[in-house]
């Protein structure tokens, strides 16, 4: 089935929507040129706007159901944003709302709990202010009704990250990291600007609806350029290979930070991209669909490899965000039998991974803000409900039945099966691998020795914390089942991104499935006799050459300092040479040279009347002498 | 017969603008430049009466008002720089320079 007609709409909760973005650009408006004076209520305003802005989306969400399935693609002109290039408007339809959702939902809880975790942080109003700033452009990014809308926004999350990031500014490592998650994010902006400019040359039109209706038929090649171009964007913006290596470093924010903008929403904006251009440009076995596919699978097996070795608890969580997110782009790139599993894998992978950063937050809020894992350890005694919600979180993540990644990452499965053996065998085995590591990491949290520091007093989070984590476990149990079985949202996200003729069924015993769950089963037990019967090393071991080679990022860091940084050195390097000794030196030669002849030259003024005489007398007996050699010619 | 007069004119303007190059007295250069004007004087003359019109001896009388007043000015300055620093050699004029 093709994706419906995109319709204009006016009137009714629909035709107000652009609250949604206002609410919260007001709130990081008032906040941040509010100055100090907002400081006492900053964190309550900040919340009241992402709330409102969630009343707004459910609103808008049951209008949209009011209407038949083929109608419900809605177009709300704004105004007009570039005079003869496009008009500004919003685009509801079921795959913006099910994002409006999860952002404003996941987003509002997270400004909940932020209020306890940021509550000794002096410049909590400035950091409330910079969270309503992304969720204002996360909407706008996934509302927007042409690409342009969609790169002003594409480029707000970015800010907002960067602003995030470096929070701390204080401390170098997170100034640096987010300067990195920038320059990064740059290349991909890059990929997506010149894929728009590409988009306007062959459609003359930036819309989603005129890509969609356009008469006009681009060759195959500028498709795939297009296609291409734009997994390069989606690649920067979700942290997929080759542009991962920002991901783990931006951990240096502060955990809502981690759960918010680097889990559950901004980095899924390259899935949100590959999935709302697919039928135009990743149609089903092209070239871009398949390198979609590629960096998928690259990425969740080099994510899951990662977040085996980390010790950091936020790195191993930012490794495995990776790896997940790698989940939808293989699901993505399937194609229609694959957008609904990718979408439903996002958002389920929203509750859950916000789920476990916050569950992280909550722990390190207990132990002094430590990250290592191996300061850890029995730490479910002391916090139970934060273990509680952590361990469903883990049971969803790494796929145990009936719980909510199960549903979503064997739809994923099964799908990439259907489309490609190899592929689906790597997806499994990234279950596995996932099985190992995220057991990996709650056996060396909450389970095995107190490896704690002495001065560490764990204690369980105040409510304003633990009733977020309560919510998203409730949701990361029950979310998955209900958007699967009985392909509830395959049909309901059908008139946005289209769907199969054939209607997956659920085989809760696929061989797929089974060798899945055996694979994670296998990877927990292995995790457990490692990490939860064995006594964990305080500091780590040195560790194979396997491990290193983890636990260095495979080598990401390395491999583009030596391709990239080196090499740019070299040539800044060679500019400043040039600069200085060519440039400078030919500006600087002439300056000198005519200096230094008129400085010989006014040796003449001699002030001697005589002497000026003698020069006029034989300047003036040249030009008699010029005058008879040419009158004589 | 015009040769004569012009190979004097010739002869005068050497003798002044040799005079004007080598003489350090400002008077005797002031001398010699009029010397120039009047070996110049001599030739337009010479020409108007060879051409047969007068336009060379209204010119002449113009090189003479010229003169006179340039006289007027030019003595005026050689005595008051003879007043402030008590010669009159163009020698010892030098303060304009580089």
């Amino acid at each position: 089935m093709e994706p419906a007609k995109i319709i204009e709409h006016s009137g009714g909760v629909i035709g107000v929507s652009w609250l949604l973005i206002a609410l919260p650009l007001l709130g990081a408006a008032v906040l941040l040129l509010g100055g100090r004076k907002t400081d006492r209520f900053g964190h309550l305003l900040g919340v009241a706007t992402a709330v409102a802005s969630f009343v707004v989306g459910v609103l808008v969400f049951l209008q949209l159901l009011g209407f038949d399935p083929a109608e419900r693609r809605r177009t709300v002109p704004l105004y007009d944003f570039i005079p003869g290039l496009t008009k500004m408007g919003l685009l509801v339809d079921p795959l913006s709302i099910s994002f409006v959702l999860l952002i404003t939902g996941v987003g509002s809880l997270i400004h909940i709990y932020s209020i306890g975790y940021m509550a000794h942080d002096p410049n909590r109003r400035r950091f409330f202010a910079y969270l309503n700033l992304f969720v204002a452009a996360m909407l706008l990014l996934v509302l927007a009704d042409n690409y342009i809308g969609l790169y002003v926004g594409w480029e707000g999350v970015g800010l907002a990250s960067y602003l995030l990031i470096g929070f701390w500014q204080h401390k170098p490592s997170a100034a640096t990291a987010a300067k990195k998650a920038f320059i990064v994010n740059r290349v991909g902006d890059f990929g997506l600007a010149i894929a728009i400019f590409t988009i306007f040359t062959a459609f003359n039109t930036v819309s989603f609806a005129g890509v969609m209706e356009s008469g006009a038929h681009p060759s195959q090649g500028t498709l795939t350029a297009i296609g291409l171009l734009l997994l390069l964007g989606a690649c920067g913006k979700s942290a997929q290979l080759p542009l991962q290596s920002w991901l783990l470093d931006a951990m240096e924010g502060p955990t809502p930070v981690s759960a918010l903008i680097h889990a559950a929403t901004m980095v899924t904006a390259g899935v949100y991209l590959v999935t709302r251009s697919g039928a135009m440009f990743f149609p089903e076995g092209s070239t871009a669909a398949i390198a979609v596919t590629i960096v998928g699978v690259a990425t969740l097996l080099a994510g899951a490899i990662i977040g085996t070795a980390k010790d950091d608890i936020k790195k191993a969580l930012a490794g495995s965000t990776m790896s997940q997110i790698g989940y939808m782009m293989l699901a993505a790139g399937v194609g229609p039998a694959g957008y609904a599993f990718a979408i439903a894998h996002l958002i389920t992978h929203g509750f859950f991974k916000a789920d476990m950063f916050l569950g992280a937050g909550s722990v390190m809020h207990a132990m002094n803000d430590e990250v290592d894992m191996r300061k850890y350890g029995g730490l479910r005694k002391v916090m139970p409900i934060t273990f509680a919600t952590f361990l469903i979180g883990y049971l969803a993540i790494i796929g145990f039945p009936l719980l909510s990644g199960y549903f979503t990452k064997d739809g994923i499965i099964e799908s990439a099966m259907e489309h490609n053996a190899t592929l689906g065998w790597l997806a499994v085995l990234g279950a596995g691998i996932t099985g190992f590591y995220m057991s990996r990491l709650v056996f060396m949290t909450f389970f095995g020795q107190k490896r704690w520091e002495a001065d560490a007093h764990p204690h369980e989070s105040p409510a304003v914390m633990t009733w977020p984590l309560i919510i998203l476990s409730v949701g990361s149990i029950f979310l998955g089942g209900f958007l699967i079985l009985g392909n509830r949202f395959m049909t309901f996200l059908a008139p946005a991104v289209g769907r199969p003729e054939h209607l997956p069924s659920f085989h809760p015993f696929s061989v797929a499935g089974l060798v899945t769950l055996a694979l994670v089963a296998a990877g927990a037990a292995l995790a457990w006799f490692k990490y939860g019967a064995a006594e964990v090393p305080v500091t780590a071991p040195r560790g194979s050459f396997l491990t290193t080679f983890a636990r260095r990022d495979l080598y990401g860091d390395a491999l583009n300092e030596a391709l990239f940084m080196r090499p740019g050195q070299w040539l800044t390097r060679l500019a400043v040479f040039f600069d200085n000794r060519g440039i400078d030196g030919l500006v600087n030669g002439i300056a000198a040279g005519i200096g230094g002849t008129s400085g010989r030259l006014r040796r003449v003024q001699t002030g001697f009347v005589r002497s000026y005489a003698l020069s006029i007398f034989v300047g003036a007996a040249i030009l008699v002498g010029a005058w008879f050699v040419v009158g004589n010619l | 017969m015009t040769t004569h007069y012009l190979v004097l004119s010739a002869l005068l303007f050497v003798i002044g603008g040799v005079g004007v190059l080598v003489r350090r007295n400002a008077i005797v250069v002031f001398m010699c430049v009029e010397l120039m004007l009047n070996a110049c004087n001599l030739a337009f003359v010479t020409f108007a009466r060879q051409n047969g019109n007068l336009d060379g001896q209204i010119i002449a009388f113009f090189v003479m008002i010229v003169a006179a007043a340039e006289v007027v000015i030019g003595l005026a300055i050689i005595v008051t720089i003879f007043r402030t620093r008590r010669s009159a050699s163009v020698d010892d004029v030098n303060l304009l320079k580089y």
